[in-house]
């Protein structure tokens, strides 16, 4: 006869409430975990996106995802003749503001060169950029769908195909343009007075920049070798790929990782003492009864088992309810919430551990309380 | 009567409540021998001890002074209370309580069946003896009903159940026939009478009724903490 369970279908509805109540609170838990592991995901998305192996940068800066990195276009030429560069590609990023159907979008506009490393890996619907000008790709959370226009700039671009998950670490989806057409952004939104200056026809002067150039090595080449090379030259850096992501976590979301992680952190600390106090009060409101059950001659084993059970049982039906939770709301969140078995693993560990924590303290009053407290007369 | 059949034995038990001003001498020396098969009346005002000393032979208080063997066990030996005392009280002790005491998550024949389920009986085997003892009570048809939902002689019949349930050799009882109309306890003092002869037990029952006196083997008295026999 498991006591444990007729004593919770006793009082069902009181215990369903409960759980119910626990899984919302594992809902807030998980969700949170879920926007910490979407931030970093869509942090490290544009920098994986163009599947590079080395990142040619500006030297001195920490490169274009951390702050402004310009160099000289032609160094994709330069860089693809090295030995070991399987392909190269000059690429440029830019945030715009630009209006659609009535509402104001801000755009993550990455410029690449059709053909050469830097473009989306995967294309969702319609087709890659072709050779003609004003044509673009974007992510789908922008709204857009392919046979749309937009304006950018002074020009008008056509949507011809949709990527998915494209997105700078701010959440601002992305737009792909050619390399042509993003260098013709930036000068359109350069300050006035430059363009007055490139008007009276010393723009020429100035060589054309790209933020960084990106290379993929043919097998068997050695990253830091290339990375050496490159460092070698005046104005130029270069990162490996894990060396960019690794910046990228470092420099730019690392507070907003850290805010969300401590914020986690209390929420999980909520989420124990709530679950203590649950079955500590639980276990107190059955002194009684478990004095009873001593007095009949009940060993401890059967008192340990009935609160740790009902603990046990608390624990992960709450946590089972948060899980189904989520993962119906999760598509709803404004930002991405990335949730890994591991994640679910993990805090199951914890909450396993909490509550046989807290049904511990039970435990100690239970096994404290004198049988005779059941006589009453 | 050999000394084997000597099931309680209490000798010079005292046991107070409280020090200082608050000091409540509830025994003050109290010898007393049941042997098996015997049923006795304990009797005295209210406030005369008769609960704790119940209490101190089912082993659920531990006396001040004295000595208490059930079954030949020395389970106080004036200083020390023996410590394994849960395994002896489902073996040999069966309590009906004042208050009744069942557990409200359980219904009538599961409140029953538990003393044997923990007493290591089968689960249909303990189920058909709780049913018996409920048909025999006359409670059979509340089986499967919550104690909330049971009148107060009910309940009370369903504890009486549960005390007999693993056929304890001493049953120890507070008032039991206080919730039940005369005939019903009239029939609760035989089966207790039935349950003495057959498994040489022994009952000590507290009680305020007088129609049931004619019952008893003894009674006995308690008047400020010690016995006085009628
Ligand atoms: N836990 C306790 N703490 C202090 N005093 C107690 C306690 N239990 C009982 N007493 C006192 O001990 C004395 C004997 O109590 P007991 O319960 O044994 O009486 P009783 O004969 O069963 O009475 P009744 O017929 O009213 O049930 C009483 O004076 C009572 O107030
Ligand atoms: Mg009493």
């Amino acid at each position: 006869m498991n006591l444990a369970i007729k004593d919770i279908r006793h009082g069902l509805f009181r215990f369903v409430l409960t759980c119910f109540g626990l899984g919302l609170l594992m809902t807030v838990v998980l969700a949170m975990i879920g926007i910490y592991n979407g931030l970093v995901a869509d942090a490290l998305a544009v920098v994986k996106a163009p599947a590079a192996d080395v990142w040619v940068i500006e030297a001195g800066t920490q490169g274009p995802f951390a702050e402004a990195s310009s160099i000289p276009a032609d160094t994709r030429d330069a860089v693809a003749r090295m030995p070991g560069v399987a392909e190269a590609g000059a690429i440029t990023y830019q945030t715009m503001e630009a209006t659609h159907a009535g509402r104001t979008l801000r755009l993550y506009v990455i410029g690449f060169e059709p053909g050469r490393p830097g473009g989306p890996q995967r294309i969702a619907e319609g087709r890659g950029l072709g050779t003609s000008h004003f044509e673009l790709m974007a992510d789908r959370k922008t709204g857009l769908v392919p046979g749309d226009t937009i304006r950018l700039g002074r020009d008008r671009f056509t949507v011809v195909g949709l990527v998915e998950d494209a997105m700078n670490s701010g959440g601002d989806p992305a737009v792909y343009v050619t390399l042509a057409d993003a260098m013709a952004l930036q000068t359109a939104l350069d300050p006035a007075a430059a363009r007055v200056q490139s008007a009276r026809g010393d723009g020429g002067l100035r060589p054309p920049t790209v933020a960084a150039v990106i290379a993929r090595l043919e097998p068997g080449a050695g990253v830091a070798l290339l990375t050496a090379t490159v460092r070698q030259w005046k104005h130029l850096s270069a990162l490996s790929q894990v060396e960019q992501e690794q910046l990228l976590l470092a420099s730019v979301v690392d507070r907003a990782r850290r805010q969300i992680g401590l914020f986690l952190s209390i929420l999980l600390t909520v989420s124990a003492v709530v679950i203590a106090l649950i079955i500590y009060t639980m276990t107190m409101e059955k002194l009684k009864q478990i004095a009873t059950l001593k007095l009949i001659g009940a060993p401890d084993r059967t008192i340990v088992g009935l609160i740790v059970q009902q603990a046990l049982i608390l624990g992960i039906s709450g946590l089972g309810i948060g899980l189904v939770l989520i993962l119906l709301v999760k598509d709803n969140f404004p930002r991405r919430v990335v949730l890994e078995p591991f994640n679910a693993l993990v805090l199951t560990g914890i909450i396993l551990v909490v509550c046989l924590a807290a049904s511990g303290l039970g435990v100690r009053a239970a096994l404290k309380v004198d049988p005779a407290t059941a006589l009453g007369g | 009567m050999t000394p084997d059949d000597i099931l309680v034995d209490v000798k010079g038990v005292a046991k107070h409540y409280g020090t200082g001003e608050t000091r409540v001498d509830a025994l003050r020396s109290v010898d007393l021998r049941v042997h098996a098969g015997e049923v006795i009346a304990l009797l005295g005002p209210s406030g005369s001890g008769k609960t704790t000393l119940l209490n101190v032979i089912g082993c659920i208080l531990a006396p001040t002074a004295g000595r208490v063997e059930l079954d030949g066990d020395a389970v106080f030996d004036g200083k020390w209370l023996r410590s394994d005392l849960r395994r002896l009280r489902l073996d040999k002790i069966g309590f009906i309580f004042q208050a009744h005491n069942l557990l409200p998550f359980l219904t009538a024949e599961e409140n029953v069946s538990v003393v044997l389920d923990l007493a290591g009986w089968p689960a249909t085997q303990g189920r058909a003896r709780a049913r018996e003892l409920l048909d025999y009570l006359e409670v059979g048809h509340r089986a499967k009903v919550k104690p909330a939902l049971l009148s107060g002689g009910e309940a009370q019949r369903v504890a009486i159940a549960r005390a007999l349930a693993n056929r304890p050799r001493i049953i120890l009882a507070d008032e039991p026939t206080a919730a039940l109309d005369s005939g019903r306890a009239q029939l609760v003092m035989d089966l207790l009478r039935k349950l003495a002869t057959e498994q040489k037990a022994c009952i000590i029952a507290v009680t305020h009724d007088e129609k049931i006196f004619d019952r008893f083997d003894r009674l006995i008295h308690l008047r400020d903490g010690r016995l006085v026999e009628a």
